[in-house]
């Protein structure tokens, strides 16, 4: 019997994603699954239910139907405590979940026998991150924050001369660079803002400039780096400093975007009062952790709206539907590939992915699961440290390297002297052209293109047939005489070098073209 | 009749012509007028040599010359471009033949026992080192070409105290030698040939020590001897044409030998002196993962859906004579308007530069292929790699794994794209014998079979959609 994939549609009127798209439903078809989804799933992201039966899925009409058919359910968001009673026993459901957040669910459907699977959960070691939902979905909020905030600033980002006058690029800063972050730098550099970006985290500054955006630091010695890749809680020091540098940019800067979030926890509070205060009349603040309690204080969930001194404050981020269930199908899929296709789907216990982020199995929960390291920043000082060996070691090479070579400068010298003092003069002649012939060829050589070496080797074996000279010059008269019969074997065989090589020079060069 | 001024003049001319003939080598645009500044260079030569009063025997010149165009028009026309490294090879033996047949003409020429003092002896010595190299030249580059050609097995052929054997005939060709400069007139005939024998067993026994993979230095080492066996003949008959472009000749081959051992991260010594594989492979990485493999028709799907393309090209790809159907699929890919380009590794092939010239002959644009220095910050960005044939030089041991036998050699960073799919014929290791862990990796997938049936499928697929 083949295994049923079903897509029930989202119950939340904010979410537009669905988990399922044409694409991903031929996906999972050549997975080997069979696919169900319910009329209208695909409504409120652009997907009609003719495209997806195109596709191949059957239509299902309610979700009390495609529950009972299916034994894998797609879902965006977890399931409600309603659509978890609909849900039968034994039946696997990846979505997000937010397991440290929702001990309630996790006891539900562990007491309904339902494999869940949080997508949220997914560890960011780097085989899952083709299966990492926060990742796929906060590449999209970065960029999406970025366009959102340059609607309600409502001037240029780019900074522009024209005949009317000069106008000043915008000025955006980016707390937080993981995904989001990154992706709302880009986005914010290819609209010509100047971009800055603060972590914690030490190990992005590199990430950040590489993006094209100034790296913003505190004087304190403290790297927010940790094993689980998120970054932690810093010292109160640190904070107090932190709070400085934002308070300075705030002044300054036009825009900022907040991505910071902790992994089953409230967002940390990143700007205060103080801050927008600070704020220039018409300045935008975008919340990227407004759903977890906003970085911002004054942060309204699913709200815009603007301060009594003119900021704008944005809580909430159109999803970019179609591409968001895109992604989010895509990444269900990884998973499903992962975990055997449908031929061989199992539930592995020694997957690590599988082992994390599966939070209920056969009736038992298994949250918090046994942290998993991860860290980047190890082997990265390890490189640190490795190249400024290898410098030395390269310093220590040169060293070596001037000292022999003037040795062997010595050693020539007097060897040349040597052979001056035996050798005849006329003997001394041609070793000077020889001599003089090597440097040539030499600089000439290291000019040849590697492409053209093997012509270069054919026109040298052409060449190098100039020894017929010696041949010709031996060629006696009569034809009993050794040397002829030496010459002339020298003669037929040197020019078979001169003409072959020659012409499979030209053949060959011939065959180059742009 | 010229006079010996007007033929020295010729001569500095010629050199000055083939010296501009390597320059042109530079870039492809100006390799074609080499050709024939090389061509011009070789005529002035031999004419103004002919048309000296030294030279006798203008008929059998005539003959030897006209046999020898027939034999060198035929083989070049004919020459298949996946056979250049045997062609390569063997004339190579023919200068080497020459300059041991030059060598002992000179040495029975009556006109060189009038030398007295150290004129003789340098020249006695010049024509021992001339006929020495020649010799070695010889029958290394006709076992090489036997190895290239398939007929004799291309595995290093090792045998305990070969160095041993090698350093006693050394010693032997000195004392040979030393007996040589005495005899007078020309009775060091019986010591020149022994050593021409011994010299000729150490050039088989050079080769044969050496594996399939190392090909392309001994092949550029040979072209380097066939060079300086030119310029020891032109010492010993005092002709400075020769002696120029012997040392031009040799010192491209000594560089080439240079870049070919740079590319493999091995010194000269230990490519000469040891064969590859046979050094045990102690590898301390274990390799994790696991091998996936790929359809014909999803390979068509995953380029379809790429914007950027490279292709790896290795041995294999000759083999199969793979090179047509790719440039039909890269002339395909462009007219989909995505970028293709080709990442050649410096030891790919059997011959520096042997890449260059098949995918040259297959209508390949030579701007589209790039040197392993410049694809390489490429990779990154790039969406699919297709590596046809090719083993070792895009092993990722070569970086990753210190214990590894290649760790340190330069390679193409096939496994930074975003996919990487590795056309073979089976998980046989390559020529240096030993696992490739990029098979494992996660965004590695393998396509079985014959590269050239490979790429004519994945065709298939790609124009029936």
């Amino acid at each position: 019997m083949t295994m049923i994939v079903g897509i029930p549609k989202e119950l939340l009127p904010d979410e537009l994603r669905v988990a399922a798209t044409p694409t991903t439903v031929k996906r999972l078809l050549k997975q080997g699954f069979d696919v169900c989804i319910e009329t209208n799933a695909g409504e409120r992201s652009g997907f009609s239910d003719k495209s997806f039966q195109e596709a191949g899925a059957r239509m299902v009409s309610s979700a009390k139907e495609l529950y009972q058919l299916t034994d894998i359910v797609l879902k965006v968001q977890a399931p409600t405590s309603g659509e978890v009673d609909l849900i039968k026993g034994g039946t696997i459901t990846l979505s997000y979940l937010w397991p440290a957040q929702n001990p309630e669910l996790l006891k539900k459907l562990a007491d309904r026998k339902i494999n869940a699977i949080a997508m949220d959960a997914i560890p960011r070691i780097s085989r899952a991150q083709k299966m990492d939902v926060l990742s796929s979905m906060a590449n999209i909020a970065g960029y999406r924050a970025v366009i959102e905030a340059a609607n309600h600033y409502g001037k240029f980002l780019n900074g522009q001369i024209t005949a009317a006058g000069k106008v000043e690029p915008a000025k955006v800063l980016v707390i937080g660079a993981g995904v989001a972050g990154l992706a709302a730098i880009g986005a914010a550099r290819s609209l010509g803002a100047i971009v800055r970006a603060f972590d914690t985290r030490k190990e992005v500054a590199e990430q950040i400039s590489s993006m094209g955006a100034q790296f913003l630091t505190v004087e304190i010695e403290e790297d927010g780096a940790t094993a689980s890749g998120y970054s932690k809680v810093m010292s109160q020091a640190f904070i107090d400093a932190e709070m400085e540098l934002f308070r300075k940019q705030a002044q300054e800067v036009d825009i900022i975007i907040t991505t910071a979030q902790i992994p089953g926890r409230e967002a940390p509070k990143l700007l205060f009062d103080y801050h927008v205060a600070a704020m220039k009349p018409g300045s935008v603040i975008v919340d990227l952790a407004a759903s977890s309690g906003g970085n911002c204080t004054l942060t309204k969930p699913n709200e815009i709206y603007t301060t009594s001194n003119g900021v704008t404050v944005v809580g909430k981020v159109s999803q970019l539907p179609a591409q968001a269930s895109q992604l989010y199908g895509n990444n269900l899929c990884h998973l499903l590939d992962d975990m055997g296709q449908a031929k061989n789907f199992k539930i592995d216990w020694n997957d690590d992915v599988v082992k994390r982020a599966m939070v209920t199995h056969n009736g038992v929960v298994n949250w918090p699961p046994e942290p998993l390291p991860v860290s980047s920043a190890k082997p990265k000082t390890d490189t640190a440290t490795e190249m400024l060996a290898q410098k030395n070691l390269k310093e220590q090479k040169a060293k070596k390297k001037a000292r022999s070579s003037a040795i062997g400068l010595v050693v020539v010298a007097l060897l040349l002297l040597g052979l001056g003092q035996v050798a005849p003069s006329d003997f001394m002649g041609h070793f000077t052209v020889f001599v003089l012939a090597v440097f040539v060829g030499w600089q000439v050589i290291w000019n040849v293109t590697h492409a053209l070496h093997t012509p270069l080797m054919s026109v040298t074996n052409a060449i190098s047939g100039i020894i017929i000279i010696g041949g010709l010059l031996q060629m006696q008269v009569e034809l009993s005489s050794p040397m002829t019969i030496l010459a002339f074997v020298a003669v037929l065989v040197a020019s078979i070098n001169i003409v072959g090589g020659f012409l499979v020079t030209h053949r060959m060069l011939k065959m180059f073209r742009k | 009749m010229i006079s010996t001024g007007i033929q020295t003049a010729a001569y500095l001319l010629a050199s000055i012509l083939f010296i501009l003939s390597l320059g042109g080598l530079s870039s492809q645009q100006s390799a074609k007028r080499g050709v024939i500044y090389g061509i011009v260079g070789m005529a002035i030569a031999i004419l103004s040599t002919l048309l000296g009063k030294e030279v006798e025997g203008h008929i059998y010149i005539i003959v030897a010359l006209a046999v020898a165009s027939v034999i060198g028009i035929t083989v070049a026309r004919k020459v298949e471009m996946t056979s250049m490294p045997q062609l390569v090879a063997i004339l190579h033996s023919f200068v080497g033949l020459a300059a041991v047949l030059v060598g002992f003409g000179s040495y029975l020429d009556p006109q060189t026992h009038e030398l007295m003092g150290s004129e003789r002896n340098i020249h006695l010595v010049e024509v021992y080192i001339g006929v020495f190299i020649g010799a070695v030249t010889f029958t290394g580059s006709i076992i090489a070409w036997g190895k290239l050609e398939g007929k004799i097995m291309s595995k290093a052929l090792i045998y305990k105290g070969r160095h041993a054997v090698n350093i006693l005939i050394m010693l032997v060709t000195i004392v040979l030698g030393v007996r040589f400069g005495m005899a007078d007139g020309t009775n060091g005939l019986i010591d020149l040939s022994i050593m021409t024998v011994l010299a000729a067993f150490l050039g088989v026994m050079l080769v044969m020590a050496i594996g399939g993979a190392d090909m392309p230095v001994v092949v550029s080492m040979l072209n380097s001897y066939s060079g300086w066996a030119a310029a020891a003949a032109g010492f010993m008959l005092s002709n400075d044409l020769l002696i120029v472009t012997g040392a031009l000749v040799g010192s491209s081959g000594a560089i080439l030998s240079i870049i070919m051992c740079e590319a493999m991260n091995r010194s000269f010594f230990s490519v000469i002196f040891g064969g590859f594989g046979n050094t045990s492979s102690s590898s301390s990485a274990k390799i994790e993962g696991e091998v996936t493999s790929i359809s014909h028709l999803e390979m068509a799907e995953l380029i379809q859906e790429s914007q950027s393309v490279v292709i790896v090209p290795g041995y294999g790809m000759a083999v199969a004579k793979a090179q047509y159907p790719i440039n039909e699929l890269v002339e395909y890919l462009k007219g989909k308007g995505k970028t293709v380009h080709f990442g050649i590794h410096p030891v790919a092939g059997r011959l520096p530069g042997h890449m260059n010239v098949l995918l040259a002959e297959a209508n390949v644009p030579y701007d589209i292929v790039l040197e392993m220095d410049e694809i390489n910050p490429d990779l990154p960005e790039t969406d699919v790699v297709m590596v046809i044939g090719a083993n070792d030089i895009v092993n990722p041991a070569a970086i990753e794994d210190t214990g590894s036998p290649i760790y340190g050699m330069p390679v193409i960073e096939v496994w930074k794209a975003k996919k990487v799919i590795v056309m073979k014929r089976s998980m046989a290791a390559g020529y240096a014998g030993i696992e490739n862990p990029l098979f494992y990796k996660d965004n590695a997938d393998m396509l079985y079979g014959d590269a050239k049936e490979s790429v004519v499928s994945i065709l298939h697929h790609l124009n029936n959609k």
